[in-house]
């Protein structure tokens, strides 16, 4: 049994190749088998999120089909690895190799620090960074506490990053409001969506950050495109390129 | 027909005003963390809560009965009421009666989703909100556009001019404590005056037959004690069982909602005064058929703290207003739509699905969830639009062919960077309003990886 199979979420196969080979990168140099299941395409997150049910099913079923073979699914994604984990079970449960699936699908940090154990990054990041916690990451694989609960405090993303040489993570006011990117409401509530973005931005900048770090390119493609349209020096990062160079162990 | 996207956008075009709209409810959103952040069983607190209600909804109809049947052998009189317009005609009925005219009343949104006021006044009835907040948008003649914080829309200098204008103050004058001072004396003369004090109802405690109203202001606590009728108001939804389960709610309750340890009023109301009449009138209006619903039935917990709306990045960016409803926010979001499915069609999309609202809520409602389920019904029921969904399944068949998605990727990525920036970014493309779209790789990454993979 292949112990990865690599899932590329469309949208970064599509436009951000430069993070889908960095996961691939990261995991091959942890001496890890993985694989690149060509046949995939989409999670079917955006139907889904649409209320698009019946559209969304056969991918799902396809994504059991492509992916029920492997012993962990890895995506530098949190928003799909919730997918799968959190929301297939309407169309799935039951079907052979989904519990299986289901319970080994992980976003590519919390595969890193819970699955392969990696408590050391011996590598270079210099700069401020503001870390942008997404939410699906967040509040639905629980990778960090969120602002709004009370039990103890953890962070799966900080903990790489923050070992990084000449790293500075500076401290936001609102640690993880969302961005406002959210699907096609991105699209279909673009004023508010568009202010929730600038509001975010604006508390990076405040802080002195220099780069918006995410596990999400979602997130940072909104955010990055106001970024953009201003004309401001921000840039924006996945973790993935930031852990790219890095020794892990 | 109008939804929340065309509400909202003058709303957030008057940017001042929205990020201070945003930054006030910001600010209770974080007196409620540090509140809760005091208690380091809060979490078990929510488990508790959680536990409690649903017990309580799964065994709804004991529990009313024997609230009922514990209220009147405290002397209660218990009325049931199937719908709003039930509710509101034993209302006046009570009133009627007993030839009162002049009601005042403490909060109740229960009473806004059945529009008393307006049914109570087309029959002579002068009705006064005593709370201050609603008092305010009272006297505006609009709704409350938060179910904690009626007047959270308005700044001061808003209730002065209004108060001038109407109580007569000072032109000008913005000085809170002033303001309270005047509309203090203007609602102790309607309380005074008052045939009869309607409240809301918090909780309602089956063992004891008694209502449990929260305030601040005291105004309940006048509204019922100085006329001789008091009226309170309940869904029926709002059912503990024991006397002790309020030592899990009134804990997470004014935290959550003010982030106070505490409301200043706690007044149990447990049977009629000396020489006076008290009256608890319940009312369905929708609940029960919530109540069938599995998926939609935990909504039914809400404990109406708006800790929700609070922590909504919507809705502090889009105001109460924007919803159209009674309760706006996530958890009117939810109910909004078992009411009236198309003209609310649009609420269960106001959200961008982050989650907030179910992990700030005292009783955790899985609202993000709901708000997903609600979509899909939605778009089952065909109260959406059919281009989108169109839209959709021409996604979902180009993604069952790994061939049909990848020659249009490639397509797109050679096409976009050709378009001229007037296409590209014209008004079809709302993306294209305020952000740029990423820029278009000449590779995928599966060109990528065969490279990586021959090197």
């Amino acid at each position: 049994m292949t112990q990865i199979g690599l899932f590329i979420p469309c949208y970064v196969d599509q436009l951000y190749p430069r993070v889908g080979l960095a996961t691939w990168r990261i995991l091959r140099g942890l001496g890890l088998d993985v694989e690149y299941p060509k046949s995939q395409t989409c999670c079917g997150q955006p139907m889904a999120n649409s209320g698009c049910g019946d559209a969304a099913r056969p991918l799902a079923e396809r994504f059991l089909d492509v992916f029920g073979k492997y012993k962990h699914v890895v995506t530098p994604s949190g928003s799909c690895a919730s997918m799968v984990r959190n929301h297939y079970d309407q169309w799935l449960a039951g079907k052979p190799g989904f519990d299986h699936l289901k319970s080994n699908t992980f976003e590519l940090c919390e595969y890193l620090v819970d699955i392969v154990g990696v408590t050391r990054a011996d590598g270079d990041f210099p700069g401020r960074v503001g870390i942008h916690m997404s939410c699906h990451g967040l509040r639905e694989l629980r990778m960090a506490r969120s602002s709004e609960r009370m039990d103890a405090p953890f962070d799966k993303v900080r903990g790489l990053l923050a070992q990084l040489r000449g790293i500075e993570l500076v401290t936001l006011s609102r640690p993880d409001e969302c961005c406002g990117f959210g699907g096609t409401f991105a699209v279909a509530e673009q004023a508010v969506s568009c202010m929730m973005g600038r509001d975010r931005i604006a508390d990076h900048e405040r802080a002195g950050a220099q780069v918006i770090a995410g596990f999400d390119m979602s997130c940072l493609m909104h955010l990055e495109g106001l970024i953009r349209r201003e004309g401001k020096p921000l840039k924006v990062a996945h973790v993935a390129e930031m852990l790219e160079g890095a020794r892990l162990s | 027909m109008t939804g929340h996207p065309e509400r909202a956008l003058p709303f957030v075009l008057d940017q001042p005003r929205a990020h201070w709209h945003d930054e006030s409810l910001w600010f209770v959103r974080q007196k409620r963390d540090r509140q809760a952040s005091a208690l380091p069983e809060w979490e078990e607190l929510r488990n508790a809560a959680h536990a409690i209600k649903s017990h309580t909804m799964s065994r709804l109809a004991d529990y009313l009965a024997l609230f009922e049947s514990n209220a009147v052998a405290n002397g209660i009189q218990v009325h049931w009421a199937r719908d709003a317009n039930e509710h509101n005609e034993i209302v006046y009925g009570i009133l009627a009666e007993r030839g009162v005219t002049r009601l005042v009343k403490s909060k109740s949104m229960l009473t806004e989703e059945c529009h008393l006021n307006p049914y109570l006044e087309a029959r002579g009835v002068e009705v006064t909100d005593t709370d201050l907040g609603e008092r305010i948008v009272q006297l505006r003649k609009e709704p409350p556009s938060h179910i904690v914080l009626p007047a959270i829309h308005l700044k001061r200098q808003d209730i002065g001019a209004l108060f001038h204008d109407q109580l007569g103050t000072e032109a000008g004058a913005a000085d809170p404590a002033y303001l309270t001072e005047a509309a203090r004396g203007h609602l102790r003369d309607k309380l005074l005056n008052a045939g009869a004090g309607l409240t809301g109802v918090n909780f309602a405690v089956a063992e004891t037959g008694g209502v449990v109203v929260c305030t601040n202001e005291g105004n309940a606590d006048m509204g019922a004690s100085l006329p001789p009728i008091h009226i309170a108001c309940m869904g029926l939804e709002k059912i503990v069982p024991r006397l002790a389960d309020l030592a899990v709610f009134v804990r997470l309750l004014a935290r959550s909602a003010t982030g106070q340890p505490v409301t200043a009023y706690t007044s149990h109301f447990n049977g009629p005064r000396a020489g006076g009449e008290m009256h608890v009138v319940i009312v369905d209006n929708g609940r029960s058929k919530i109540l069938a619903e599995e998926t939609f039935r935990r909504s039914l917990n809400c404990i109406r703290c708006g800790a929700c709306l609070n922590t909504c990045p919507v809705y502090r960016r889009s105001g109460g207003y924007s919803y159209g409803y009674t309760i706006p926010g996530p958890i009117g979001s939810v109910l909004a739509p078992h009411r009236d499915p198309a003209a609310h069609a649009s609420l269960p999309f106001a959200s961008s699905l982050c989650g907030s609202c179910s992990d700030v809520c005292p009783v955790k409602v899985d609202l993000h969830h709901q708000l997903l389920a609600f979509r899909e019904r939605l778009v089952k029921e065909g109260k959406t639009s059919s281009a989108k969904s169109l839209a959709m399944s021409v996604m979902s068949t180009v993604f069952q062919r790994p061939w049909m998605y990848g020659a249009g990727g490639w397509l797109m990525r050679r096409v976009v960077p050709l378009m001229p920036r007037f296409v590209l970014y014209g008004p079809w493309n709302p993306w294209g309003l305020q952000r740029e779209l990423p820029p278009m790789p000449s590779e995928s990454f599966r060109d990528l990886l065969e490279k990586e993979e021959t090197r």
